[in-house]
């Protein structure tokens, strides 16, 4: 009984501690944001390497999920004669949710793990102390631009995983469904709100801050060898992942739910 | 001058540094040497700032390394990690002229260039090589471009860890003679961490043998052969008889 005790009480304290770990490491890292020196020439890489070379698997996800999307209303609208909410319901639920969610989810198995394998790379290399000692704090140089761009570039993927997406759709519709092309455009824009856009473009910044985050922190907390590196990757993409789709929930709770 | 009195380190219940003592005098070079897992790495990190001492004071120059002085003090200290710790994303250049690329010591581009190359040649690594990335030179080269790197901003005081690991026994020679070079050169205050005799022989002017968490034994690189201390002479024989316990 007491050795039950005591494990759950340790468990209880490195779980605490792994908290207060990573509040602090937040809160140093948004503190550092507005802080000279900017590192401009590691802010730009990471837009393109987050941002762009991101590019093509989210927007080859949210094609056939657009397509997949258009399919399945299609099926279950045709159960009662609805068969023409395939347009306005593909465009709402790729815009609100599975553009941001899943384009978060592709970017998180993408950069957050080459975040996390990168910095944990350095660490066990000495790459992170040789930082140090070259006067240079490693959360400005290496944390703050990719946080940035994270936050600045996943809502751009998310918009154009979202206008892929509605293409999936569209393009579904009108070849296999038989939906007339101009109706389909007509209705897609028609229902679609303002909000509808934004709530999934903020939602995308969100995700871009939990990836970047957890990518770094993962990463800088890396214990030695090889072993480590897998296993802060590894934790880097489950977190990341799992608070995209927490943060998910609270997000649309917050946006849609009066 | 650089100034360690009773420093203590542990890590959990591992008791590492139990109060280690020592003087480093300006210009001059110091090698630490000791079995492995005996603290050698763990006081260099101490004198970097890179691991906090539990008790005890470091002043190098007077500066403590572990205060809000010590982004003044790392200004002016130059390091050599064992395996050269080069950024792998940035070419041979960037990394000797990381220090004039960011930061307080910012200059321009070109000028860093042509700075970065003068270290290069001084290691006796060509120009042709400034455009390479460091996972494209063999490790003596890697090791000489951490060296420029160390040298490149003129620094006070240099810190080497494990300067010839994993060199063969030529390059390792060229890599102490060229460390010895340019520490009379430089005029440098220097610290090396080895448990290579040979290293000990080309580039120390005082040595200190840590073991168990303290100094056991400090002088000049003259008296080595004939200190009497049993540690010092089992670590120099390499004898497995002795008070260093070896496992087996």
């Amino acid at each position: 009984m007491i050795g039950f005790t005591a494990q759950t009480g340790r468990i209880f304290l490195t779980f605490c501690s792994f908290i207060g770990e990573l509040i602090i490491f937040c809160i140093r890292v948004f503190a550092y944001i507005l802080t000279p020196p900017f590192f401009m020439r590691a802010f730009f890489s990471s837009v393109v390497q987050i941002g762009w070379l991101s590019l093509p698997v989210v927007g080859i996800t949210s094609f056939f999920t657009g397509g997949a999307l258009a399919l399945q209303i299609y099926a279950g609208g045709a159960r009662f004669n609805a068969e023409e909410v395939v347009p306005s319901i593909v465009a709402i639920g790729m815009v609100r949710e599975l553009g941001p969610v899943l384009g978060g989810l592709m970017v998180a198995a993408r950069v957050a793990s080459s975040i996390a394998a990168e910095i944990g790379t350095m660490k066990v290399t000495e790459q992170i102390d040789a930082l140090t000692t070259l006067s240079t704090d490693p959360i400005k140089y290496l944390v703050v631009p990719r946080l940035v761009a994270a936050i600045l570039t996943v809502p751009l993927l998310v918009g154009v995983g979202d206008s892929i997406g509605v293409l999936g759709g569209y393009v579904i519709g009108v070849t296999r469904l038989e939906f007339n092309n101009t109706i389909y455009l007509i209705n897609s824009i028609n229902y679609l709100e303002f909000w509808d856009i934004l709530s999934g473009l903020i939602k995308g910044a969100v995700f871009g801050c939990i990836i970047a985050l957890m990518g770094c922190f993962f990463g800088m907390r890396c214990e030695k060898g090889a072993r480590g590196v897998g296993q802060a990757t590894k934790s880097a993409v489950v977190s990341a992942s799992v608070l995209i789709l927490a943060a998910n929930y609270f997000l649309t709770e917050a946006f849609f739910s009066s | 001058m650089i100034d360690v009195s009773d420093v203590y380190k542990s890590f959990g219940q591992n008791q590492v540094l139990k109060g280690v003592n020592l003087k480093v005098h300006d210009g001059k070079s110091m090698v630490i040497i000791g079995a492995s897992g005996q603290g050698k790495s763990v006081i260099l990190k101490c004198l970097l700032g890179l691991t906090k001492p539990n008790s005890g004071k470091i002043l190098l120059n007077g500066f403590d390394p572990n205060s809000a002085q010590k982004n003044i003090i790392l200004s002016k200290v130059g390091m050599l990690f064992q395996g050269g710790a080069l950024f792998d994303s940035l070419p041979i250049w960037q990394n000797v002229a990381f220090r004039y690329l960011h930061g307080k010591q910012k200059i321009n581009a070109s000028e860093a260039r042509k700075i970065a190359i003068e270290k290069l040649e001084r290691v006796g690594l060509k120009k042709s090589f400034a455009d390479n990335f460091p996972s494209e030179l063999s490790g003596g080269m890697q090791k000489r471009v951490a060296l420029a790197r160390a040298i490149a901003t003129q620094p006070e005081i240099i810190f080497f860890d494990e300067p010839t690991t994993g060199l063969d026994p030529i390059m390792a020679q060229v890599i102490n003679d060229l460390i010895r070079e340019l520490v009379v050169e430089l005029g440098v205050t220097a610290v090396t961490i080895t448990h290579d005799i040979q290293s000990v022989r080309s580039i120390a002017d005082e040595v200190a043998l840590l073991h168990d968490g303290i100094i056991q034994w400090s002088g000049l690189l003259n008296q080595l052969d004939k200190s009497k201390n049993k540690y010092l002479k089992q670590f120099i024989a390499g004898s497995t008889v002795g008070p260093i316990e070896t496992l087996r």
